[in-house]
């Protein structure tokens, strides 16, 4: 009996003291700083796929539409491209990416008009899309500004998911840019996305002169934004190679003259009463420039992006069209 | 044949019911769900904050009216309150229930009146002096404030971090620690002593009390059915002796121990003979002086320490439309409703940088947030008038309040040896950008220098126009410069008070000043 009460009570303290020494084993870290640095390092992010679709040989690729009505606008111009359902086939999940950045109601031009993401989503909805993702990471406050810009309204009207920039909504993107290497990008909204569609107004920025449709997909990255600053234009001529994106449109409804980007009254504000569409963001946005009354040779991240060949400046010298709306 | 509802089973699907509403109104209290609700109703129908509030101000601010909802029945029924609606109540009383392991004869004797019961009494009187002099610190210990302000400083937080239930971008509360820690102990301390808050500390339990010296039904023990077998107390909650004369001002009016007395000694009547109750509470006259002599110094020495005028920290910055200090410490009652509803997370709770009467009031952060430009809600949902309703046109000085001007909370200051276009060559101005004034508060100017190496290099250099800049600090919020950060907003400058001014041209504007030099 004795003999039998040693051999249970050795046997249980064979097996903590096992059980500690292979716990230890496991966990043992024999790195040095200069490994345990190496490790944390290296962290190579997703990579976005391109959501371009060959149109073929012909194809137009610049549309300009003049009107009032933004509505008809984008139908105008869209249709001048050829219609939506040359971008948009049954089935696809579509990833709208309004500019959002500022608390700020419409009529302050700091943000993309309701209207004309109202007009892109119903077309979207028209070609046959499955679903519609709203997307952005403002600056100020996200709830108040899809409330207040009327882009949370529009997107319960057309049923689209409105994405929220919540900190598990962040994933590391490889960019491989000039200036960008990885950078949180805020990837749920892409997690399904088949199609992406950037929506920006067209605006008079305090740093780099002008935010349109290029600089429009810097609400789309987390992490420490404020230190782009210290190199907009290489961060800006990034974008075009970061993301390819299906179609952007510039809504140049109304314009934001000065005190960009934020704005803040309606003396900053011009009326624009026109839509550029179309998938080289390089040359919509020199046309935008001069929307501003502005030379488009004298914006950097233009001239830097055209360099690099992610799009032109010449946009005259695409296949484009302008028409007249309503 | 079915049996009805006991009314101790009614009590708990009301405690229930308003402890749910409580929590409802809490997830509520902020940005996209507030609508209308009116979120403030636990506070509004508090007399403590009603009658301390009139002794600070000699007014009543708005929703306060309410109050009587709560007062005039506790004159009829006595302290129904605790045990019935207050949610810190129910949650002492469940956590107490939950935690439980005494035995019988343990619970009975915990439930026994103790003299240390009457510690609340003494605080109370300490806040009434207090507040006769212009310092209002009921919050510190009210149970609404209370609940209220650890939800919104560590409760809810605490939520949000594993799930992302609460906010978008995540919500922290400097001293949240403290809140929560305080929490835990005050509803553990139902461990040792059942309902410890609510029958030692809870100035509103208090004030009940002393109402309820007026109420006209009691619970009353028939002597000739009662055997003495101490069976109303294991589940007595307000310790109020309904074994013996029973203490009015210490009954929650459970209804606990109507439903265990085996032998239906007790009832709720009207007809109680006086000499059956103990119709005061058990208040020592010279430690009730004591207590209210405490309450006068403390506002004496808290006011000659200098914390409102001489020695004012720059550190509080309150919300827009704040009311000016001496006033808001009248009224702040701590309840943290505004840090709950504020979107952005600028407002804070206080530790000592308004002096010891400001433990818990608002103040802005810029580290945590910024003032939404186009927002008022926390002057919308403050229950007492410390940050007043003010209108979009009147905290952006539009309108009818073009001559008034824009509501200032404070002013920007660049600090040139850590900001990166002064000190360091390198383009930045993110202040400039996010700047939300139209024309913007912050500008630059220009400069081509040459750098170390010898080459031009063209810099935007930034400046405030104090004129313009009305001290939302989203400037300071969204500076690169992330641990001290080269743009900081401190509170001078403020509309509230001509004290902390700044700019004679504000203060005394003149139709000369913007005119040309001749």
């Amino acid at each position: 009996m004795e003999r039998r009460e040693f051999i249970k009570r050795a046997g249980r303290t064979g097996l903590a003291v096992a059980s500690a020494a292979l716990g230890a084993a496991y966990l043992y870290d024999p790195r040095s700083g200069a490994e345990y640095f190496r490790d944390q390092e290296q962290t190579s992010g997703i990579r976005l796929p391109s959501y371009r679709i060959d149109r073929g040989a012909g194809a137009v690729e610049l549309a300009v539409a003049r009107g009032q009505d933004p509505e008809q606008l984008v139908r105008a111009a869209l249709g001048a491209l050829g219609g939506i359902e040359s971008f948009i086939q049954k089935g696809d999940v579509v990833l709208l990416k309004p500019n959002v950045a500022f608390d700020r109601p419409p009529a302050l031009g700091a943000t993309t008009h309701p209207d004309v993401l109202r007009a892109i989503a119903l077309l979207c909805r028209q070609a046959g899309a499955r679903k519609i993702v709203v997307a952005d990471n403002p600056i100020n406050q996200p709830e108040g500004c899809f409330f207040k810009s009327g882009i949370q309204k529009v997107a319960a009207e057309v049923d689209a998911d409105l994405a929220l920039p919540r900190p598990s909504a962040f994933e590391s993107l490889q960019i491989d840019g000039e200036v960008l290497q990885t950078w949180p990008l805020f990837y749920k909204p892409f997690a399904e996305a088949t199609k992406v569609i950037g929506v920006a107004p067209c605006k008079d920025h305090n740093l780099c002169s002008a935010s349109m449709t290029m600089k429009n997909w810097y609400g789309l990255l987390g992490g420490r934004r404020n230190q782009f600053h210290q190199r907009i234009h290489g961060i800006v001529s990034d974008f075009p190679h970061m993301i390819k994106p299906t179609l952007v449109i510039l809504d140049a409804t109304r314009l934001l003259m000065r005190n960009g980007p934020t704005g803040g009254s309606l003396g900053d504000v011009a009326a624009g009463n026109t839509i550029i569409a179309g998938t080289d963001m390089v040359a919509i946005d020199t046309l935008g420039y001069t929307l501003l009354g502005r030379d488009p040779a004298k914006l950097e991240y233009l001239q830097r992006a055209e360099k690099r060949g992610l799009g032109t400046t010449r946009w005259k010298e695409l296949n484009w069209r302008e028409v007249q709306a309503g | 044949m079915k049996t009805p509802m006991r009314i101790t089973q009614t009590r708990v699907l009301s405690q229930a019911f308003f402890f749910g509403l409580f929590l409802f109104f809490t997830f509520v209290t902020q940005f996209g769900y507030l609508k209308g609700y009116p979120v403030s109703l636990f506070l509004e129908v508090n007399p403590l904050v009603a009658i301390a509030t009139a002794i600070t101000t000699h007014t009543l601010y708005r929703g306060l009216l309410w109050s009587l909802v709560l007062l005039l029945p506790t004159l009829l029924l006595g302290r129904f309150f605790c045990n019935w609606i207050c949610p810190y109540g129910t949650l002492h009383q469940l956590i107490g229930w939950l935690f439980n392991s005494r035995d019988i004869q343990r619970q009975i004797d915990s439930n026994r009146y103790r003299k240390i019961y009457a510690l609340k009494y003494y605080f109370l009187i300490f806040f009434a002096v207090a507040a006769l002099f212009g310092s209002l610190q009921i919050g510190l210990l009210d149970p609404i404030c209370m609940l209220f302000r650890s939800f919104t400083v560590a409760v809810l937080p605490s939520v949000d971090l594993p799930t992302e239930w609460i906010y978008v971008r995540p919500h922290a509360h400097q001293l949240g620690w403290v809140v929560g820690f305080l929490l835990i102990f005050l509803v553990g301390m139902n461990l040792a002593i059942p309902r410890f808050f609510c029958r030692v500390v809870c100035p509103l339990g208090a004030t009940l009390g002393l109402l309820s010296r007026f109420s006209i039904w009691r619970i009353e023990r028939d002597t000739d059915k009662c055997v003495d077998c101490d069976l109303c107390l294991p589940r007595c909650e307000g310790a109020s002796d309904p074994h013996t004369n029973l203490r009015k001002s210490e009954c929650f009016v459970c209804f606990n121990c109507i439903d265990d007395c085996p032998h239906d000694a007790l009832s709720f009547t009207t007809k109680a003979p006086v000499e059956h109750e103990v119709t005061y509470p058990d208040v020592d006259r010279r430690k009730a002086i004591f207590a209210g002599l405490t309450g006068l110094f403390f506002f004496l020495f808290s006011r000659r320490s200098g914390d409102l005028d001489k020695n004012f920290k720059k550190e509080v910055i309150r919300p827009p439309g704040s009311v000016a200090e001496p006033e808001f410490l009248e009224r702040c009652i701590k309840c943290d409703q505004c840090i709950r509803v504020c979107p952005t997370n600028v407002l804070q709770p206080a530790m000592l940088e308004s002096g010891i009467e400001g433990i818990w009031t608002p103040i802005m952060n810029m580290r945590m947030g910024y003032c939404e430009l186009n927002c008022t809600l926390c002057g919308q949902v403050c229950p007492t008038g410390a940050i007043q309703k003010i209108g979009l046109p009147q905290k952006l000085g539009i309108g009818e309040f073009v001559d008034a001007g824009p509501v200032k909370t404070g002013t920007a200051f660049y600090d040139r040896g850590r900001c990166l276009p002064w000190a360091m060559d390198t383009p930045c101005v993110v202040c400039e950008e996010v700047c939300p004034t139209s024309p913007k508060a912050i500008y630059s100017r220009e400069v081509e220098i040459t750098n170390r190496w010898g080459e031009k290099v063209v810099l935007k250099r930034p400046y405030v126009d104090p004129e313009l800049c009305i001290g939302c600090g989203i400037c300071e919020h969204e500076c690169p410069v992330k641990d001290h950060r080269a743009i900081r907003v401190t509170a001078v400058g403020e509309t509230r008070s001509k004290e902390r001014s700044l700019l004679l041209s504000i203060d005394a504007p003149s139709t000369d000043t913007k005119a040309p030099t001749t």
